[in-house]
């Protein structure tokens, strides 16, 4: 008995440098969202195109909210991806030009293609504001009720889409073929 | 000699104080780095008000500054926005909500008190009153220890005899 008090320190020690350990691996951007779970912010804005748009424009169907911006360089990382999903018909994407200008957005999607179904033209960050945005790259997996499900920070490249979305949208898919 | 242990202690002194004015230059306010806004206000109680929110609130994108203390854009929208809302007539309350309801707790230098944030706000008090207890037990052994008999019996006493001898 006295032998176990006498471990009793070393193992609370033990235990806290364990947890600080991982602690140093966690990454401080991995932020949950406050959206989850939550319909898409109502908006009434122009697109990019220059069109009117708003949530009746978004797609029926599950579908991901990419935040791009022509001064974003991860953006071009992710892109290629995008352009794939997109491509393929695998997914609609449907984009949030944060804080860019409405001139430069055009000329980006000109010279790298685009991806997107339509981008919600977002030029004082007023709508980012509402989704919680932290910063592009963002996607949002936003089902077909229009309730957002998923949030990933950062660049969406095939390993994120195999390993995070894919799963994700295969849930959402069992969950509608059940009801 | 003496005059080596005054020049010892005028070095010594020399350096804290140099100590001391270095940890003070590091652990100036954030606002000496505040952005420059040309926010109007009608009241300088809405303007005291905007100050207070946005060295409280926290910037999503830099995370490791206050709203006033960040260049970044997203910064930069949420300070407008509080103007907005100050100027609006929205109350600190509902400010504080709406930006929890976008960005949750993290937005908070100081999180509000719910189920997720109790053992944040409780935590070190608990270990605290785990290290009480611990010293508590160890002080009530020692006096324990201090009112026994320390008298050596017979045996003993011819061990040590035995031992001095040596």
């Amino acid at each position: 008995m006295s032998k176990l008090k006498f471990y009793i320190p070393v193992i609370a020690f033990m235990a806290l440098a364990i947890l600080m350990w991982r602690g140093l691996y966690l990454d401080p951007k991995e932020l949950p969202s406050m959206l989850i779970d939550k319909p898409m912010p109502a908006f009434e804005l122009t697109s990019v195109d220059g069109a009117q748009i708003s949530n009746d424009e978004l797609p029926d169907k599950i579908f991901l909210l990419n935040v791009w911006g022509s001064y974003c360089l991860p953006c071009l990382i992710e892109h290629p991806t995008l352009m794939r999903l997109s491509e393929e018909g695998e997914i609609p994407v449907v984009g949030v030009n944060y804080r860019d200008r409405q001139n430069l957005a055009q000329e980006w999607l000109l010279d790298n293609g685009n991806p997107f179904e339509f981008s919600i033209l977002d030029e004082n960050g007023r709508f980012g504001i509402d989704l919680g945005v932290y910063g592009a790259p963002e996607t949002y997996l936003v089902d077909a009720n229009g309730v957002i499900r998923f949030r990933h920070v950062s660049v969406l490249d095939e390993n994120v889409w195999r390993e995070e979305f894919e799963p994700a949208i295969a849930e959402l898919r069992s969950e509608g073929a059940a009801q | 000699m003496k005059t080596a242990f005054a020049r010892q202690s005028i070095f010594l002194s020399i350096f804290f104080a140099v100590f001391a004015a270095i940890l003070l230059v590091s652990y100036s306010p954030t606002t000496v780095y505040a952005q420059v806004d040309t926010f109007a206000f009608e009241t300088d109680e809405q303007q005291r008000r905007f100050r207070r929110l946005s060295d409280e609130l926290r910037c999503p994108m830099c995370q490791n500054t206050n709203l006033t203390g960040s260049s970044g854009g997203t910064a930069e929208d949420l300070r407008r926005e509080i103007h907005r809302m100050i100027v609006g007539g929205m109350t600190d309350q509902e400010i504080e909500q709406f930006m929890f309801e976008r960005y949750g707790d993290f937005i908070f230098y100081k999180p509000r008190l719910r189920a997720e944030t109790v053992f944040l706000w409780f935590g070190p008090l608990l270990f605290l009153l785990i290290g009480a207890m611990v010293a508590f037990g160890i002080w009530r052994k020692a006096r324990t220890v201090d009112t026994v008999e320390h008298e050596l019996d017979e045996q003993q006493q011819e061990r040590l005899k035995k031992l001095l001898e040596k």
